[in-house]
Formats: structure tokens, C-alpha cells, sequence
């Protein structure tokens, strides 16, 4: 245990998880806009999976990962589409229809990938950005500021989600939709269009949160997210639909993974016994849940399809 | 108003299911052909690999028993109102229960261990299904949500067990031990119904069971209960009836059948023994999940779903023999399912509207006979909806 405790061991192991919780920072914060609306995407991880074989492809086939970055975003935006048009015009239960967007994407990504790619190579992983000056601080500097551009992005959305949901029309129009929509429907506003948006973005973050993932392991790989796209849609119960709530799941998820993955490494625990560890995220969430349950409410109409003079 | 049944509604009504399934069929002809295949072909193969032999029958007949097991189970939770999309980790306890069970008590006879080895499994997904059933009803946890997270530790807990305690230690290859059980005990193996094929116990267990839950739901008081919670709960709440215990036992009783399904995903296997990949899809097949599906292809009746898990065991069966037919990789078939899923609940919307508005239509019409005109269907949907 004691070779955990030094300084070179913890400040990669704190750095490392921030990397790990990047995915599930994205993922969950597109969702906690689309479930503010009152619209809950259980397609998430299906969504992932294709935006995160897409960037490989890309990144694959032309080296440019900026490119990658932008071809993820657009399939989850194309699924954006799919997903508000079978939940908000089709006004289909969304629970189910989730899932079936999840085995859409989880046997798509795998078919592309058997069929187009074949033998797996690994691409160039995202270079880390030393933002100058703090980077050179002491423990802080390698934890914190030495993290690749998509990381600190996603850090700099958790502000700017809180800012629009709390202080502009449009965050007020999606927490009017997703409490009451009839009273929004009465004040003008066009409950189905803020639904659209919200999933839209929602959708499209979920894109960059798989292609976060891919370009973290460098490689594609059947079902790659092992279900991280479901534990992002949890992670906003977690956080009690707030963004800074939503940050302290995913950090928690992601610097647990760093330790178990730590200690794994330097033999502290048996290879085994590593799995067991590896259920302490869940163990919380589901105790977390139950706290949240009490404590907080959900967004009055989430899940439920908005149909006028109801 | 001559006849009071729109029938064309109606008849959109019925077509809607399986005008979803070919949606999803014709757009996987779409996908062969964009990569070079003959959609034709392929679909022939499928359907000869699934159903064009006895021992084709068999195989689908044994992949389509747990997805009825899951099936009925979504069933009684979806009939009391509460989403089960646990069935994953449901089948992985219970294939751990009962694979426990069978390592434990070897040397027992069949006639006593089979159903044993069954009713751990069954006892294993109950338990898992407990937890979220009771966490609803009594502290308002979303079920979605707890039962994802219990199939994540589910997962652990089974790459856990088969790398330590229940490990086969005998077996060693270069990288370790393999994550799998020893060979389980011959007595607890579900014996073959019919020979050259691979028809066991397990397929008549499911059909009876589903004919038991069918009875369960619509000739017991205790399914009544279900229903009638599952339709309002102030309704239940008001004629007395205990809504928490309910909607616990019915997500209880709906793991239990998840549970079982585990238990015949270990002793029906071919290896006769529980093992895992790392992912709970390698040992469950997404049983869980396209149990959703069957479910809702049978329109959420038990007895329909043995069509329908039969159908759907052969699209997962026969997708084999597409690939090998045409080179598609057999994901395609989980790619084809979830399309129906999608197509499934995006049409239930208008085909309810569709249904609710032929039978308001017929039901207003004798009543509007003395008075001017009918009222507009959409006053009558409104009071329905």
C-alpha cells in the first residue's frame, strides 16, 4: 500500500482519472439538458458507440483528428435527430425506444467495424496541452493542466450548462418543458422545439463523449464503452440534474476507476479481487439514488410525451 | 354512420407489429446490399439456418427459451407498470445462484437437482429484481435506473466469482485461469427431449411457465393486483389494494423468470458450464434486453410471446448462417432487432391513437343516433388519453 502514497503514484492516478471522467462529464451533461426538457435518452451508450467508431474510422483513414472530433459530434448530432424524432414527434416510450436505439448502435459499430476495418490499429492519441504557467505548478500543475484540449472543454461546459440553465430564456423554456409544459404551451412557448434542441444537444455531446473515449484508448473495440453511456444517464440522477452535481458523479467514477487500475498495476490487489472493487461506483450510485430519491424530484413530465388539451 | 368501426384504423391497429418487423427487415436487405451482398440470399440462409432443419428447430427453440423466460418476466413488470431493464444482471445472478447450486450439492440425483439447480437460478434473479421492486415502491428510486446499475454490478460480481472462489482451478492456459466453472455435475445437465437435436428441458420449462404466468396475470386476484396497479395507482390505492407490496413482488417475480432463464443459459449450454468474457452480453446473449423486445412483439402477453421468442431465437439463430452466407457479421441481427424495438414503440403511439379512435368511433355512434351529429373523435380521445 505504501508505494500507492508517493507523490509521482497519486498525482498520475489523480491526473489519470480526470482523463476517465471526461467521457462521462460529456455524456452526462448533454443529458441532464435533455432530461431538464423531460426527455430521457437510454440510447446514450448506443450513441457513443457509433460516434466513437465513426472518429476511429475517420481518424484511421486520414490521420486528422480534428476531423475525428467533428465527424463524432456529427453522428451523434444524425442520432440527435433520430432520437427527438422518435421521442418527441412520435411521442414513443422512451424507456423502451432507448434501448432499442442501444442495440441499434451497440450492433452497428461492431458490424461497421468487422466489415470495414478488419485487423484494429491503433491511432494517434490526442496530445496533452500544457497550458502555460499552471502547468508548472508543483502537484497541481501535472494533475490538473496537462490534460488534453477535449478534457478541459468539457470542465469549461460544466459553468456554461449551469449559466444556461439558471440565467437565460432558453434554460428557463427547458425547465418549463420539462416541469410544465402545458403552462409553457400556454405561455407561446413551442414545448416540442425546446424537446428537439435539448436532445439535439444532448445527443451531439454524447458524440464528443465517445469520441473522448476512443481517442483516450487510442483503439476501437467491440462495445468499447462497456455500458458507460448508461452510467452517464444515472450520473444525472446522481447529480441531482445540476452540472456541478453531474461533475462530482463522473469525477468519482472516473478517479475510482484510476485508483482500482493503480493498484492493479502495482499488485496492491489481486487481479481478482479488482473486480469486486470495480463494483464500488455502482454500489454508490444505486445508495446515491435512493438519497436523491428523498431528497430531490425529478423534472415533473421526465419520460412522459407532451400531447396538448391533455 | 353505417358501420360505427373505422376499419381502416383498426385494421392499422393490428398490421402495426409486424409492419414493424419488416421496417427493420427491409432495412437490413438495405444494409446487405450497400455492402455488396445479396439481401436475398441472405435472408434465405437465415431462415434455413433458423428453421430449415429439426436440428435447426432445436437450436432455435433453445435460444429462444430464455428470451421467453425474460419475456414473460417484462411481461409482469410491464403489466404493473414498472420497467424492468434489469433482465442482464437478473440472468447473470441467477446463473451464478444456480451454478453455485450445482457445484455445491454434485452429487445429488437428477430428479432432485435439476429443479433445484432451476430454483436457485429463479431465487438468484428474484432477489436481483427485489432490490430495484422495493426501492420503487417504497423510496421512489427510478427503476430504470437502479436496474442498470445493478446489471453493472451484476457484471463485476460474476467476473469476481469465476476468478476466484468459483474458478475451475485445474484448468490453466498461458494467460491464467480461464474466468469459467468446472465442469458442472452431469445430474444437473437438462437432459435432450428429442435426440440428434438440442431440444432439453429448459424449452418446455419456459412454455409452461409462460402458460403459469398467463394464468397468473388474468385468473388470480394477486394478477389482478398487478394489472390493476399497473393501470392507475390511485385507482388500486383508493379500492384498497397494497400498491408497494405489488409492484415489489411483480419486479421480484419478473427477475425470478430472468433468473431462471440464467439458470437454462448454464445447464442447457453446450459447455455445461457458467462462463464469462468480461461483459455480461457473453454470457447472456442481450437475453435481457431483447426480452424487451419479445415482450412487446407478443403485446406484452405471455402466450404470445412464445411466438414471438420463437421468431426472435431464429433471427439470433439464423443470423449465423447469414454470415456465413454472405459475410455480413451476425450483428447485424442485434442491429435489426433494436431498429425494432425503435419501429415497435414509435408506432405503439399511432397505433393506439388509431385503435382508441376506431372503438370511440363505434362507441359513439349508437348513442349519437337521436342527436345532431356525432361528437368530433378527438373530444372522445381526449377523455380516453
Amino acid at each position: 500500500m505504501s508505494q500507492f502514497f508517493t507523490q509521482a503514484i497519486l498525482t498520475a492516478t489523480v491526473a489519470s482519472g480526470i482523463a476517465l471522467a471526461t467521457p462521462f462529464l460529456l455524456a452526462s451533461l448533454g443529458e441532464t439538458i435533455g432530461q431538464r426538457s423531460g426527455v430521457i435518452n437510454l440510447g446514450l451508450d448506443g450513441i457513443m458507440l457509433l460516434s466513437a467508431f465513426t472518429s476511429y474510422y475517420v481518424a484511421l483513414n486520414t490521420g486528422n483528428l480534428g476531423l475525428a472530433v467533428l465527424s463524432g459530434v456529427g453522428v451523434g448530432f444524425l442520432m440527435g435527430i433520430a432520437t427527438a424524432f422518435i421521442s418527441v414527434t412520435l411521442k414513443a416510450e422512451q424507456g423502451i425506444s432507448g434501448i432499442g436505439v442501444y442495440l441499434f448502435g451497440l450492433g452497428l459499430s461492431d458490424l461497421l467495424f468487422v466489415k470495414l476495418v478488419g485487423t484494429p490499429l491503433p491511432i494517434a492519441s490526442l496530445p496533452a496541452f500544457r497550458i502555460p504557467v499552471l502547468a508548472d505548478i508543483p502537484i497541481l500543475g501535472p494533475m490538473l493542466f496537462q490534460q488534453t484540449l477535449l478534457v478541459y472543454f468539457a470542465f469549461l461546459l460544466v459553468p456554461v450548462v449551469t449559466f444556461i440553465l439558471d440565467r437565460t430564456t432558453y434554460g428557463m423554456k427547458i425547465k418549463a418543458a420539462g416541469e410544465n409544459p402545458a403552462a409553457a404551451d400556454s405561455l407561446g412557448v413551442s414545448v416540442a422545439r425546446i424537446r428537439w434542441s435539448a436532445v439535439l444537444i444532448g445527443c451531439s455531446m454524447a458524440g464528443l463523449a465517445g469520441t473522448s473515449l476512443l481517442l483516450y484508448d487510442g483503439i476501437f473495440q467491440q462495445n468499447l464503452t462497456q455500458s458507460e453511456g448508461f452510467i452517464a444517464v444515472a450520473l444525472v440522477y446522481f447529480g441531482a440534474w445540476t452540472a456541478v452535481g453531474v461533475m462530482g458523479g463522473s469525477l468519482l467514477y472516473g478517479l475510482v476507476a484510476a485508483v482500482v487500475l493503480a493498484w492493479k498495476a502495482l499488485g496492491i490487489i489481486p487481479l481478482s479481487a479488482s473486480d469486486l472493487a470495480a463494483t464500488a461506483p455502482a454500489v454508490l450510485t444505486v445508495l446515491a439514488l435512493l438519497w436523491v430519491g428523498r431528497r430531490f424530484r425529478q423534472p415533473a413530465v421526465l419520460g412522459k410525451p407532451y400531447e396538448r388539451g391533455e | 354512420m353505417r358501420s360505427g368501426v373505422d376499419w381502416r384504423l383498426l385494421l392499422f391497429s393490428w398490421i402495426a407489429l409486424p409492419a414493424a418487423l419488416v421496417g427493420a427487415l427491409l432495412v437490413g436487405a438495405v444494409m446487405m446490399a450497400a455492402f455488396g451482398a445479396d439481401p436475398i440470399n441472405g435472408y434465405r440462409a437465415l431462415v434455413q439456418g433458423a428453421f430449415g432443419s429439426s436440428y435447426a428447430l432445436g437450436a432455435t427453440a433453445v435460444k429462444a427459451a430464455p428470451l421467453l423466460l425474460v419475456a414473460v418476466g417484462i411481461c409482469i413488470a410491464f403489466r404493473a407498470n414498472v420497467f424492468n431493464i434489469g433482465g442482464e444482471g437478473q440472468i447473470a445472478m441467477g446463473g451464478l445462484a444456480s451454478a453455485a447450486t450445482a457445484l455445491a450439492f454434485p452429487n445429488l440425483p437428477s430428479v432432485i437437482l435439476i429443479p433445484l439447480v432451476l430454483l436457485a437460478g429463479a431465487a438468484g434473479g428474484a432477489a436481483w429484481g427485489a432490490i430495484p421492486g422495493a426501492f420503487k415502491a417504497y423510496f421512489n428510486v427510478n427503476e430504470i435506473l437502479s436496474t442498470i446499475m445493478l446489471n453493472l454490478v451484476a457484471v463485476q460480481l460474476m467476473n469476481f466469482l469465476l476468478a476466484g472462489p468459483m474458478v475451475d482451478k485445474s484448468a490453466f492456459s498461458t494467460g491464467g485461469l480461464i474466468p469459467e466453472t468446472r465442469l458442472l455435475s452431469p445430474n444437473s445437465w437438462l437432459p435432450i427431449l428429442v435426440p440428434g437435436t438440442q431440444l432439453h428441458l429448459g424449452v418446455l420449462v419456459a412454455v409452461i411457465v409462460a402458460f403459469a404466468v398467463y394464468f397468473l396475470l388474468w385468473r388470480t386476484s394477486f394478477g389482478f393486483r398487478i394489472r390493476a396497479v399497473g393501470l392507475s395507482i390511485p385507482a388500486a390505492t383508493y379500492a384498497g389494494m397494497p400498491v408497494k407490496r405489488t409492484v415489489t413482488l411483480a419486479m421480484t417475480l419478473s427477475g425470478a423468470m430472468c433468473g431462471l432463464a440464467g439458470a437454462l443459459l448454464v445447464f442447457g449450454s453446450l459447455s455445461h458450464r457458467l462462463v464469462t468474457d468480461g461483459s455480461l452480453t457473453g454470457f447472456t446473449g442481450s437475453a435481457g434486453f431483447n426480452g424487451i423486445v419479445v415482450a412487446l412483439f407478443g403485446g406484452l402477453n405471455p402466450i404470445y410471446a412464445i411466438v414471438s421468442a420463437f421468431l426472435f431465437g431464429g433471427l439470433v439463430v439464423g443470423g449465423n448462417s447469414l454470415q456465413v452466407a454472405t459475410g455480413v457479421p451476425s450483428d447485424l441481427v442485434t442491429t435489426l432487432i433494436g431498429l425494432a424495438v425503435v419501429f415497435i414503440v414509435s408506432l405503439e403511439y399511432l397505433r393506439h391513437r388509431a385503435r382508441s379512435r376506431a372503438l370511440a368511433l363505434a362507441h359513439v355512434a349508437p348513442a349519437g343516433a337521436g342527436t345532431p351529429g356525432t361528437p368530433p373523435a378527438t373530444l372522445v380521445d381526449g377523455g380516453s388519453a
